[in-house]
Formats: C-alpha cells, structure tokens, sequence
C-alpha cells in the first residue's frame, strides 16, 4: 500500500476526535497487521470502493469505546446500550469520510459503516492487501485504525499527497 | 420553525438535535433515510431540512432530487462527511442550498442554519 494513503487517515481521526471530543489523539509507528490479529473489543468497519478499495477498522478495548462514546453523545452510555454501536459506527464513518475527503481526484464511496463486539475478534480483511494498523492514543485510551485499502486507478504521475496539497 | 432532520445515526441526529433546540428550535421531526423522510415530509411540511447523504435504503442526494422534484421549497442543509468538491457541486445542483462538512462544531452548524435561513429571508 502507498504510504501517502495514512496520512489522510491519521489527520482524520485526529481532526474527527479534537472537534466532536475534544480529545488530541496521539498516533504511534504505524505497523503492518497479520491477517489472524485479533483487533480490540469494539470495532467500527467501512468500507471503500471506486477508485480506492477495501476497509478501515476503528478499534477500541471496550473501556476506551465507552469513555469515547460518552463523550460524544454527552451521556454515559455502556456497550450494552442500543445507542452504542451507533455512535461508534458514525465516529468511524467521519474518520473514513475524512480521509476519503483527502483522495483527491478519485471517485470514492463508502458503506454505512457496521459494527461488531465482542472480546478480542478478528476482523478478516482482502488477503491481497496488507492491513496498516495506526496505534492511538489519548486520555480515553488506547485504540487503532486498521486501513486495508489499495488503489484500483491513479492518474498519470499524481500520488493523494500531491493531490491533496495541490 | 419546523425542522425535518434526517440522518441514519441516531447519535447525530441526538447531537443535531441538541444544537437545534439551543437556538430555540423546537418542534423537530426525525428520518433515519431518505424513504423515512419521504413518508414524512408531507405531512410535517418543514421550515428547514438538515440531510445526511450516506444512508441505507435512500441517500440524501436521492432524497433531495425527489423532494424538489415533487415541489418541495423549503431550505436543506447537506451534513455529511462527503467533503469533495464534486460531491458538493453535485449537491447544490440537486438543490441543496448550504453544505455542513462532519466532524462539525456546534457553532459552525449554527452558523450554517442562521445563514440558510437568512439568505431564504432575504431572496
């Protein structure tokens, strides 16, 4: 995977998190991800399609998802709430939007995010692509985003970072 | 001031909400899609609309088309993560007449309401 498609990801989610949270997010060294990890106890997925393909995991150990969750709803909602995984599958799709927002120059769409919980499970990505974890951190906690994405076409001579500064 | 709010979150929708009763309105009605908002905005006929576009069953741009295309004038608000400048020129084609980008602040989509209404008020 191109490296300039983190960088939209990693803006993203700290942008995502300081506006509706009020909550900096520290990203760590980014790190390829096997297949058969399992992912925290929270995940919010999307997926890409169009020009740019695959899905971005947010993933949170189920403390973090409650503390994060709180403060964006403004109330104190635990992981058996109806509201919860709502409210993380819309902060996965702002962080995803976000980034997607960065491509510039491609015809990009994204799925109504899902969301799965439960202890430690794995979420199987494409095996034709590696999965890109960003460790994060922040007063809530720590969490990752998992970016499996590819590109399927790129204009001639242009790479999103040089889009996305043009 | 009748506001129709539609978005498949109910998290947004709560926060959207929130900000709309800070500015003292009230009487609100909710979509989760745009065929929920569809069977709805006859009957409640609103003041205002705040569109989400990425949702199940009918997106917002879809929404938008058949709303004008039935008639329907009153003022909508795109609020969506879609921030690409095709995507907004696409929007405010279909008629959409102001475009919120998420995340948002409460301040910046109060901004946005104010300036929507008082642009109608003043045309």
């Amino acid at each position: 995977m191109d490296s300039s498609y983190i960088t939209p990801f990693v803006k993203s989610v700290q942008n995502v998190f300081e506006m509706m949270l009020q909550l900096e997010v520290a990203i760590g060294q980014p790190k390829l991800k096997r297949n058969d990890e399992p992912s925290f106890d929270v995940s919010g997925i999307i997926g890409m399609s169009g020009d740019v393909e695959g899905a971005v995991v947010l993933s949170f150990p189920t403390a973090t998802a409650e503390r994060v969750v709180s403060l964006f709803t403004g109330t104190q909602l635990d992981h058996a709430h109806e509201d919860f995984p709502d409210a993380i599958g819309e902060l996965c799709n702002m962080v995803t939007g976000g980034a997607k927002a960065q491509f510039t120059g491609r015809s990009v769409n994204i799925s109504c995010p899902s969301v799965v919980i439960g202890p430690s499970h794995k979420v199987f990505g494409r095996k034709d692509v590696i999965c890109i974890q960003l460790p994060c951190s922040s007063d809530a906690g720590e969490f990752t985003v998992e970016v499996t994405i590819r590109q399927n076409s790129l204009p001639a001579g242009s790479t999103p970072e040089a889009q996305a500064s043009a | 001031m009748k506001v129709l709010l539609i978005d498949d979150s109910r998290t947004m929708r709560n926060i959207q909400k929130g900000i709309l009763t800070q500015l003292g309105y009230t009487e609100i009605e909710e979509a989760a899609d745009g065929l929920d908002a569809l069977s709805k905005v006859l009957a409640f006929n609103p003041d205002l609309l705040l569109v989400d576009w990425n949702m199940p069953n009918m997106d917002g741009l879809s929404f938008v088309k058949q709303y004008r295309g039935k008639g329907g004038k009153a003022p909508i608000i795109m609020v969506t993560t879609e921030a690409e400048k095709t995507r907004v020129v696409e929007a405010i084609k279909a008629g959409v007449n102001n475009y919120v980008v998420k995340p948002f602040t409460p301040e910046g989509l109060s901004e946005r309401i104010r300036e929507t209404l008082d642009r109608v008020a003043a045309a």
